[in-house]
């Protein structure tokens, strides 16, 4: 076999050429690529202007990115090791659990890689920001993001809801318990997670029939529709699930704002909140009877 | 006792047996609702929530292991008798895996979001095309090797052009969904379903009942059995669109399940005699309690995880599969 020999020699030239593009000591970064949805919204918003080049294909798909808009104006990419080799960028920020080959190929080739694991806490939102400021040279940004973010959380927190239980209720039944950051955004808009009660920690799963029974107050889902059809939403057109939202209020919450966390999560804590607000003592008392 | 009587007692105690799973079907859930609550909520008629779980969740989950169970059995039975092969099934050859394939393509492409019979319709036309080919390539004699052999090319190219039809779709949700088309789950289902798919499913037990001296004659040998008067025409088409209608409307709901045909007519066969048209009813009763009570185990085994109904029935059938082919080797040898 010869495929080590011709690796060595592979990588041997790669990185003569790569090096000078490795990030230099003590200068912020001038090409970053980013590979992840959420580290290419957090990117795009502490980034100076030039300073990113490139940003996932999820980033421009409006059901999974809370800045689709924005990401149209960089090159995208498809987290392809040889794609980004070509960009020739002397940042690469990656997730710690998407595009794991490409990852291990660029750190081979000595390009500069940054991964950032997804947040569980809005605490971890802040420090994932700070972090993105510190490895782009843009400190100043990011504490002016994290101040922002403190301070509509200190709003919201302010104005009182009444006692309110909340279902989220995501696609293929799926919903958020205690560790999670949508946990923590419920927390945050003054409602009580049904998942809390039921004893789901982290992502799991919520039987309709459980769901049914709980007679949360308002229950949170995304039935936006994606591009094409699949039975991962069916669970929204159960009979049995029509006749608890007839009854019960239903709020649509994009999965958009809560799969990343970013100063765009608290959108979700304030659909949420205001959901809870327009809930008259009628519908609350039907929850309870 | 006399055969026949041997045989009445097999169908009351299967009877039995597929009652009271189906009961229990209806008691288990993940929802806290004590079995004596739900029973009397399902027939209260009023409009509580636990009514509602019991009418809406549990009773067509429970009406459609039942349905589809016996589909899967009475078509291993058919299927069996028909091919003369002992290894026939509706999932080892072929025709789950093209009938979920037909499902897919009505579901994926938006066929069956604007005319909701076009996915039991689709599945049915897969599971037809897969019948056709593997009785084809059987040839007139069907040797038990070439048969298998069909089905394995059959269920290999139906589940690579299902993966391929999933992974192209745009919708991010999409290509999980290969999970439920593969191993099939009754987990939340509705009423829609069972009216989706039952019309076709006793359309299709109706045809293959009707096979049932048919096949006692073909144990003889396909000369004899046109010679008793048997119309091997009309057979055929009985076995196969029945077999389509039945098996396809099943996977269109419920995904692709396997084993269940091929263990319950062997597991069956020794108590009835050697007569095929006493496996059929048989078979059918069997195949709906072995369907009931896996889908009863995968909730007790592994509640809140949604484990998939084919991983039991695969867990179950493949050893026993693999003892057929031992036994099928020692009597060549």
């Amino acid at each position: 076999m010869t495929s080590g020999w011709c690796r060595r020699y592979l990588v041997a030239g790669v990185l003569c050429t790569a090096l000078p593009f490795g990030a230099w000591a003590g200068e912020a970064p001038r090409r970053v690529v980013s590979m992840n949805v959420c580290t290419d919204q957090m990117a795009m918003l502490v980034a100076d202007k030039g300073q990113l080049h490139s940003v996932s294909y999820l980033a421009t798909d409006g059901s999974t990115s809370a800045l689709a808009a924005e990401a149209n104006s960089y090159v995208v990419n498809h987290g392809l090791a040889e794609e980004i080799f070509l960009m020739k960028p002397d940042l690469v920020i990656a997730g710690t659990y998407t595009t794991r080959t490409t990852v291990d190929l660029l750190k081979r080739l000595g390009f500069a890689v940054e991964e950032f694991a997804p947040e569980a806490s809005i605490a971890e939102v802040r420090a994932n920001l700070q972090r993105m400021g510190k490895l782009l040279g843009r400190q100043q940004r990011a504490d002016q993001l994290v101040a922002e973010m403190d301070a509509e959380i200190g709003r919201l927190k302010t104005i009182k809801v009444h006692d309110v239980d909340l279902a989220l209720y995501y696609a293929n039944g799926f919903t958020s318990g205690s560790g999670t950051l949508v946990a923590d955004i419920v927390g945050i808009a003054g409602l009580e997670n049904l998942a809390d009660k039921l004893g789901i920690s982290g992502t799991g799963q919520l039987p309709l029939e459980v769901l049914v029974l709980a007679r949360p107050d308002l229950i949170a889902i995304d039935a936006s529709s994606e591009r094409g059809p699949a039975l991962a939403k069916q669970n929204f057109a159960h009979p049995a699930f029509r006749a608890v939202t007839s009854q019960h209020q239903a709020v649509q919450l994009d999965s958009r704002y809560t799969i990343c966390g970013g100063p765009f999560t608290l959108v979700a804590a304030r659909i949420l909140q205001q959901a809870a607000m327009k809930l008259d003592a009628t519908q609350l008392d039907l929850g309870k009877r | 006792m006399t055969e026949t009587a041997r045989y009445r007692l097999l169908i009351v105690l299967l009877a039995i047996l597929v009652t009271s799973l189906f009961v229990l079907s209806l008691t288990v859930g993940p929802a806290d609702v004590s079995p004596w609550q739900g029973l009397a909520g399902l027939f209260a008629g009023d409009d509580s929530l636990i009514g509602l779980v019991m009418r809406e969740i549990r009773l067509p989950r429970a009406i459609l292991g039942l349905m589809i169970g016996a589909t899967l059995g009475l078509s291993g039975a058919a299927l069996q008798g028909y091919l003369r092969n002992p290894l026939a099934e509706p999932g080892l050859i072929g025709v789950s895996a093209s009938a979920s394939l037909g499902a897919v393509i009505a579901i994926y492409t938006g066929l069956s979001a604007l005319l909701p019979l076009a996915l039991p319709l689709m599945a049915l036309g897969g599971a037809l095309c897969a019948v056709l080919v593997v009785r084809l390539m059987a040839g007139a004699d069907a040797r038990p090797l070439s048969v298998i052999l069909a089905g394995v090319a059959v269920s290999t190219f139906a589940g690579a052009m299902t993966s391929l039809a999933l992974n192209l779709s745009p919708n991010p949700f999409a290509a999980m969904e290969i999970m439920f088309w593969m191993l099939g789950s009754l987990t939340d289902r509705s009423m829609t379903h069972v009216w989706l798919a039952a019309p076709f499913m006793v359309l299709g037990w109706l045809m293959l009942a009707s096979l049932g001296r048919a096949l006692d004659a073909l144990t003889l040998g396909h000369e004899t059995a046109a010679s008793m008067g048997i119309d091997m025409k009309r057979v055929q088409r009985l076995a196969v669109i029945g077999t389509a209608a039945s098996v396809g409307a099943a996977t269109a709901v419920a995904g692709a399940i396997g084993f269940v045909g091929l263990v319950v007519p062997h597991l069956l066969r020794p108590l009835v005699g050697a007569r095929p048209s006493r496996l059929l009813f048989a078979s059918a009763l069997g195949g709906a309690a072995l369907l009931l009570a896996a889908d009863i185990l995968v909730r007790v085994v592994a509640p809140g995880r949604d484990l998939k109904l084919g991983v039991l029935t695969a867990v179950l059938g493949a050893p026993f599969f693999l003892v057929l082919v031992m036994r099928a080797r020692r009597q060549m040898a």
